[in-house]
């Protein structure tokens, strides 16, 4: 079965482009400390915005330091992010999800509803309060973009774990003498598997996006941690001087959540030929 | 051994409840089999479900009645004790072998669920390869295997013998040949009930189709609409069948060279 997948996940192109680009990227996430050809908070003034040139290949920053190094430390800044984010809203909305939908009755009703409410918040003016409450940093965004993304992935998940439940496998199970846990952990959530591992694949992406605004609008990683978002926001003040301040990072954004989007989708495809 | 008396099923449908058994009561001695017949919908598989107790809470729940096995009161069982009696005491074979096995597990490891679950048998590997064996499967590739790679006879085999893995003292078999081909139905009747006399087991079988377990099974009890409406000696039943009702499932059971008419 797993081949049949791996084949038919080969013969998508775009995914397999996805695939590689995010290969690629995390390798320069865990690597990007030891390659970086700059120190990416050096300063240097008497080098301040600086265009592309062999020395800087990104040019420079308002303070002289070099962007394309500040670059790859942001993809290790915006991809951990995006992994933590997720992780936590995938435990969260998986667990959730399927509590609601094995044992129904009034768990369901209140965990729907409150998906109902969490879903009718939106969300980035939440996530804008409670970071402008607690203080920016980035374990704050983690935990928040975390914590408000899991509804959409618990409804799904609920939806999937009310029709694997009916399935005449899981009265086997019961039969078999099998307790509840199990019945939950081993013998139905590997049976719904498939939509959250697409739907946490798309969730890198935007968790990824939500990252940049958050540091774009000065909420999210603090300087002088580089982030793609506040680079941008740097950038946006000299956007007349110094395209390449903005350039840059929007191409690294676009990039890795196109990247995500491919591979999330291409996924999608391979583990649920229907849609 | 096991004895049901007055069981009442209901389901619920979209706001109101059907009564799916009534009035319900029937025994089934130690080594005995008992074929329970009827239509679909006559509430057979009901009644095998209410005996261990799997009948979905959001889909319906036990009404009123008691099933006593072996001294025990199982409707007024803790859940944990419940457990217990499943596989362990009571094993019910499931009619459709393509959807009762769990599509992403190895054969191996849903047999090992019942070690697991009960640790009062033992739990060494040998186990699965005897039981395996005692449906006539080849063991090590089997074991091995995950159910989209097994056809639906040996399928049913599997089943059998996660069933027997708990060796239980009674057998449920919900309707197991329906949705095989007719060869297959032979082969797997034929293991069951040899299986059932030489283990001596009690064996409740569940079917629409009465000539096939009047060859079978010890007492044939026939099911309408919820209610018990006949029960006796299989072939008494088969010959001189005194409803009308079990005479129009008899006349159903096509032959050749007969026109139906």
């Amino acid at each position: 079965m797993i081949k049949i997948y791996f084949q038919r996940f080969r013969q998508n192109h775009l995914a397999m482009a996805g695939l590689l680009i995010v290969g690629f990227l995390t390798v320069l996430a865990l690597v990007s400390p030891w390659v970086s050809p700059k120190d990416p908070s050096l300063q240097d003034l008497t080098a301040r915005l600086q265009g592309p040139s062999p020395s800087h290949w990104m040019g420079t920053d308002d303070l002289g330091r070099d962007v394309f190094s500040r670059l790859l430390l942001g993809t290790r800044i915006s991809l951990s992010v995006g992994f933590v984010a997720v992780g936590i809203s995938m435990s969260v909305g998986t667990f959730l999800g399927l509590w609601a939908g094995f044992f129904g009755g009034k768990w369901d009703t209140l965990l729907m509803r409150l998906v109902d409410v969490m879903l009718s918040i939106p969300t980035l003016f939440l996530i804008l309060a409670v970071l402008a409450f607690l203080g920016p940093n980035i374990y704050n965004v983690m935990a928040i973009i975390g914590l408000t993304s899991w509804p959409g992935l618990a409804r799904l998940v609920r939806g999937e774990c009310l029709s694997v439940r009916e399935r005449e496998y899981v009265q086997a199970a019961k039969m078999a003498g099998v307790s509840t846990a199990r019945l939950l952990f081993i013998h139905i959530l590997p049976n719904v598997v498939a939509p959250i591992l697409v739907s946490a694949t798309l969730g890198v992406g935007g968790a990824i996006l939500t990252e940049s605004a958050l540091s774009f609008l000065g909420l999210g990683v603090q300087p002088p941690t580089p982030s793609w978002g506040n680079i941008l926001s740097i950038g946006r003040d000299y956007l007349h001087i110094a395209w390449w301040l903005s350039l840059f990072p929007t191409l690294a954004i676009l990039v890795t959540v196109l990247a995500f989007n491919l591979l999330g989708e291409g996924l999608r495809d391979v583990l649920d030929p229907r849609t | 051994m096991l004895s049901i008396e007055k069981l009442n099923v209901e389901y619920y449908r979209g706001g109101k409840t059907i009564s799916a058994v009534r009035d319900f009561s029937l025994a089934i001695n130690a080594g005995e089999s008992v074929g329970l017949v009827g239509e679909s919908g006559s509430g057979k598989s009901t009644v095998a479900l209410s005996i261990l107790r799997l009948i979905r809470p959001q889909e319906g729940h036990i009404v009123s009645g008691k099933i006593q096995f072996q001294g025990q009161d199982l409707l007024s069982l803790p859940p944990e004790n419940m457990r217990d009696i499943r596989c362990r005491k009571i094993a019910m074979i499931f009619q459709d072998p393509f959807t009762s096995l769990n599509p992403v597990m190895r054969i191996r490891e849903q047999m090992d669920e019942v070690l697991k679950a009960h640790p009062s048998l033992s739990a060494s590997p040998s186990r699965l390869v005897e039981a395996l064996e005692q449906v006539q499967l080849e063991s090590t590739r089997v074991l091995n295997s995950y159910p989209h790679q097994l056809s639906g006879g040996q399928r049913q085999r599997v089943m059998i013998a996660i069933a027997l893995l708990g060796q239980p003292s009674l057998i449920l078999a919900d309707e197991p040949t329906t949705a095989l081909d007719v060869l297959v139905q032979k082969e797997i009747l034929g293991v069951l009930f040899s299986l059932q006399k030489k283990l001596g087991l009690a064996m409740l079988f569940i079917t629409h189709n009465l000539g096939l377990v009047t060859t079978y099974t010890h007492r044939i009890a026939v099911m309408k609409e919820g209610r018990l409406v006949e029960e006796g000696p299989s072939q008494a039943v088969f010959r001189q069948p005194s409803e009308a009702y079990t005479r129009q499932l008899l006349e159903a059971i096509p032959r050749l060279g007969r026109s139906t008419g």
